[in-house]
C-alpha cells in the first residue's frame, strides 16, 4: 500500500536540501560540458548518471540510524536495510528510466519540447510503477 | 545569465523537487523510484532542444537508453553491497560506480558507436 507520509520530510535538514539541490545543479552542468565536448553520443549516457541517488540513500540510511538511536537501539542494520530497499526501488525507477529515454528518443522529434518530455515523464513514471507492482506481486506469491 | 549557470539553477531545481517527491511516499521501496528519476535529463534535454535542435537531443536520447540500463544494474548491485555485505551507504554507492561506467560504455560501444 502506497502512503503519503509528510513527517519523512521533517527529517531532512536544511543542508541536506541545499546539498541535493547542488549535487543536481553540478551534475547538469557537467553532462552539459561533456554533451559540448565529446557529442551528444556520450553526452546521453551521462543523463542517466546516479547523481541523486547517492545522497538519497545515505540519508535514508542516517535517518533510519538516528530514528532506531532514539529508541535506544544500536540502528546500523535497520539503517543499512532501509537504504538497501531505497536501492531497489532506485533499481525499478532505472527500469522506468530506459522507457522515459526510448519514449523521448520517439517523441522528441515528432512532437514539441513540453509535449514529448511531459509525456515521456508520464512514461516514466507508469514503468517505474508497473516494475514496482510487478516486483510487490512476486514478493507475495513467492 | 551565463549558460552555465541556467544549467546549475534547473538541474538543481528538477532534482530537489524529485527528492522531495520521493521523500513524501512510503514505503521505502516506492519512494526509492524517485532516486532514478530523470531529473537531469529533463533539464538538459529542455535545453538541448532549444539550443541544439531536436536531432541533437534526441540522439542524446538514444544514448541515454545504456545509461538508464546501467543505473538499473547499479542500483541492484548497491541493494546487494547494503543487505548482503553490510556495506555504508556511501561506500555501497561509491564502490558500485564502477559498474554503471562498464554497463554504459560497452553497451555504447556495442550498440550505439
Amino acid at each position: 500500500m502506497i502512503n503519503i507520509n509528510p513527517s519523512g520530510l521533517k527529517e531532512t535538514k536544511w543542508h541536506e536540501y541545499v546539498l541535493r539541490f547542488v549535487a543536481g545543479g553540478i551534475i547538469t552542468v557537467i553532462a552539459g560540458i561533456i554533451a559540448r565536448k565529446w557529442g551528444p553520443g556520450i553526452g546521453g549516457l551521462f543523463l542517466a548518471f546516479p547523481a541523486i541517488f547517492p545522497a538519497s540513500a545515505t540519508l535514508i540510511e542516517k535517518h533510519e540510524r538516528q530514528r532506531k538511536q532514539k529508541k535506544g537501539l544500536h540502528g546500523e542494520r535497520r539503517g543499512a536495510d532501509a537504504a538497501a530497499i531505497d536501492a531497489l526501488g532506485a533499481a525499478m525507477g532505472g527500469v522506468g528510466l530506459v522507457g522515459f529515454a526510448g519514449i523521448c528518443w520517439w517523441l522528441i522529434p515528432r512532437y514539441s519540447a513540453p509535449l514529448a518530455l511531459g509525456g515521456a515523464t508520464i512514461g516514466w513514471l507508469l514503468v517505474s510503477l508497473s516494475a514496482w507492482t510487478l516486483r510487490q506481486l512476486r514478493r507475495r506469491l513467492l | 545569465m551565463s549558460e552555465a549557470l541556467v544549467r546549475f539553477l534547473i538541474g538543481g531545481l528538477f532534482l530537489s523537487a524529485f527528492a522531495i517527491i520521493g521523500g513524501l511516499f512510503k514505503p521505502t521501496s516506492f519512494g526509492g523510484l524517485f532516486g532514478a528519476a530523470p531529473s537531469v535529463a529533463l533539464a538538459t534535454l529542455a535545453l538541448a532542444i532549444s539550443e541544439n535542435g531536436k536531432a541533437y537531443a534526441a540522439n542524446e536520447c538514444r544514448s541515454m537508453l545504456a545509461g538508464a540500463v546501467g543505473l538499473c544494474l547499479y542500483s541492484l548491485l548497491v541493494s546487494q553491497f547494503l543487505a548482503r555485505f553490510r556495506l555504508s551507504a556511501p561506500k555501497a554507492t561509491l564502490f558500485a560506480m564502477p559498474l554503471w561506467f562498464l554497463t554504459v560504455f560497452t553497451l555504447w560501444r556495442l550498440f550505439l558507436r
